[in-house]
């Protein structure tokens, strides 16, 4: 690619400095010592859904991979990051076979969440904030996504009610520069201007844990956490 | 020797213990045993029923004598008394309420919160307030609105639009009766509306406590609702939800016209208590058609069967 014009090049250099130095955090996240051991979810009392897992799944309130990496973990700038405005586009939440998929979604304050039903059967979607208004709605088969927002920055719990398995959360940011970590534990937060930075990572079940970190140019700061796991 | 005091030493006496008297109002305020208190001054706080105007400074005398053994000093619902009650008071700090006309996840009316005063709630320890004049519970609602800054910084919801209720007629019933089924209201209140569905057992409200789904058949002429007890009262009920608790709300899916359907059917579920729906009932026999569908209606679906039970 030629730039025909050297003032664009300029330009784009003066205008967009973050975009042109911009570092990265990444690493793993992972646990020492012994999670509790998941259940089977039993589902009998919902056949249309227990018909769609032809072995039970487990509760996810501590999902693990191999070499005791750790999964549904939000790791995100809780400081030194720009409060940036929500993006347009939604963050979808979707109940399929009676479970939360994802268990764990992240969301900017004010961005749009789109509530969908995928099941054959009726859910009540239920979160339940401290920091934001409380609601709880009915969504039976078929009915168009429930679309809500959030103000404020929490972790919210997320209930059905009807199925008292479904549990999941939202967490709701002031950031866009998250990642939620999966199968191998991993997480990157790339484009970050050079600055100061705290990393928060948050689980639900192990808390949160905090790490400062300091980009200056380009670079890739690995950054790991480690949870100790909760004895029952 | 009394008498022989100079007059000019007695009326010094009688300033200091004046003066005392004066203190003693101040300096009970910052007494231990009165509790904790909103570290800011009460914000200027108004309530607006119909022509009376609350204020929240009127009304925090009768909270703190009535209502402060319960929902607690600083309105968080953790009261002396709190431990021993099933369910917990209010914690007015959330400003999540049960009984509104307004849409879930919104601030009720003050006329919604002026209501739940005068009627108390039905399976709680709320008692019914009703002997307290209009002032009075206006500004005591006005109190109350001083717990939560969301009463600074949000309006109340814009309340439900209730239609006027159809005619009860058998179809109108069996109507209400698939709809029952159809929205899974029976997976919690049961197929009879005995509060015994098979998610009952797990429901917990928003604070983690066990918490019962409504019995339509316990009650005779007498039963009550938490938030009301006439046919507009429930309509509100299922479609604002009750907020706090495992009940959704089902505004967004339910049409006005079945909504009513729902309330007929919902009548019948009381089985000991006078209604005209009952009557309609006993008049068709005892026993409700299956519902089938107008064909102007859209996408034809099968009248579900079999889940719920009859309204007996």
């Amino acid at each position: 690619m030629r730039t025909s014009n050297p003032c664009i090049a300029v330009a784009t250099m003066v205008l967009c400095p973050a975009l042109m130095f911009a570092g990265t955090v990444s690493g793993k996240v992972t646990y020492t010592g012994t999670p509790v051991k998941q259940k089977p979810i039993s589902m009998a009392k919902e056949p249309s859904c227990e018909k769609q897992h032809p072995t039970p799944v487990n509760t996810e309130t501590v999902v693990t991979g191999a070499n005791n990496t750790l999964e549904n973990v939000v790791v995100y700038i809780s400081a030194g990051g720009d409060d940036a405005n929500a993006p347009a586009q939604a963050v979808t939440f979707t109940q399929k076979g009676c479970q939360y998929i994802p268990h764990v979604i992240a969301l900017h304050t004010g961005q749009e969440l789109h509530v969908v039903n995928g099941d054959q059967t009726s859910h009540n979607i239920h979160p339940m904030p401290k920091a934001n208004p409380e609601w709880n709605k009915s969504q039976p088969p078929g009915a168009p996504p429930i679309v809500q927002k959030f103000d404020n920055a929490e972790f919210i719990s997320v209930k059905c009610q009807i199925h008292p398995w479904m549990h999941g959360w939202f967490a709701v940011l002031k950031t866009n520069h998250y990642s939620i970590t999966g199968d191998g534990g991993a997480f990157t937060l790339p484009n970050l201007p050079p600055g100061k930075y705290t990393i928060t990572a948050w689980h639900e079940d192990y808390g949160t844990q905090t790490q400062d970190v300091t980009i200056t140019g380009t670079e890739t700061k690995s950054v790991d956490f480690s949870f100790k796991a909760k004895a029952y | 020797m009394k008498n022989s005091k100079p007059w000019k030493f007695r009326i010094g006496l009688g300033c200091l213990a004046l003066g005392a008297l004066c203190i003693l109002p101040v300096s009970a305020r910052d007494a231990p045993d009165v509790g904790p208190h909103p570290a800011q001054p009460l914000p200027p706080m108004e309530s607006h029923i119909g022509h009376v105007t609350g204020h929240a400074k009127d009304g925090k005398m009768d909270y703190r004598r009535y209502c402060a053994g319960c929902h607690g000093d600083t309105g968080d619902g953790n009261g002396e008394n709190a431990q021993w009650l099933d369910p917990k008071p209010r914690d007015f700090t959330l400003a999540t309420f049960k009984c509104r006309s307004t849409p879930t996840g919104t601030l009720p009316t003050d006329q919604d919160l002026f209501n739940t005063l005068g009627r108390g709630v039905t399976n709680s320890f709320m008692p019914v307030w009703n002997t307290f004049s209009d002032q009075k519970r206006a500004d005591l609602v006005a109190y109350i609105k001083t717990f939560s800054p969301r009463w600074e910084k949000e309006k109340a919801g814009e309340p439900l639009k209730v239609p006027t209720e159809p005619p009860v007629t058998i179809e109108s019933i069996a109507h209400g009766k698939a709809l029952f089924t159809k929205l899974e209201c029976w997976k919690c209140h049961g197929p009879q509306g005995k509060g015994d569905g098979p998610s009952a057992a797990t429901l917990t409200d928003s604070k983690d406590q066990p918490i019962r789904p409504y019995d339509f058949s316990a009650g005779r002429d007498d039963s009550r609702f938490k938030c009301g007890s006439t046919n507009e009262d429930i309509y509100k009920i299922f479609m604002t939800g009750v907020d706090g608790t495992p009940m959704p709300s089902f505004a967004d899916t339910i049409q006005p016209n079945d909504a009513w359907d729902l309330v007929h059917f919902l009548r019948t579920l009381q089985v000991h208590r006078h209604s005209k729906e009952n009557d309609i009932l006993k008049a068709a026999g005892g026993k409700i058609p299956p519902y089938v569908e107008k064909p102007s209606e859209a996408p034809a679906t099968q009248p579900p069967s079999g889940a719920a039970g009859g309204g007996r």
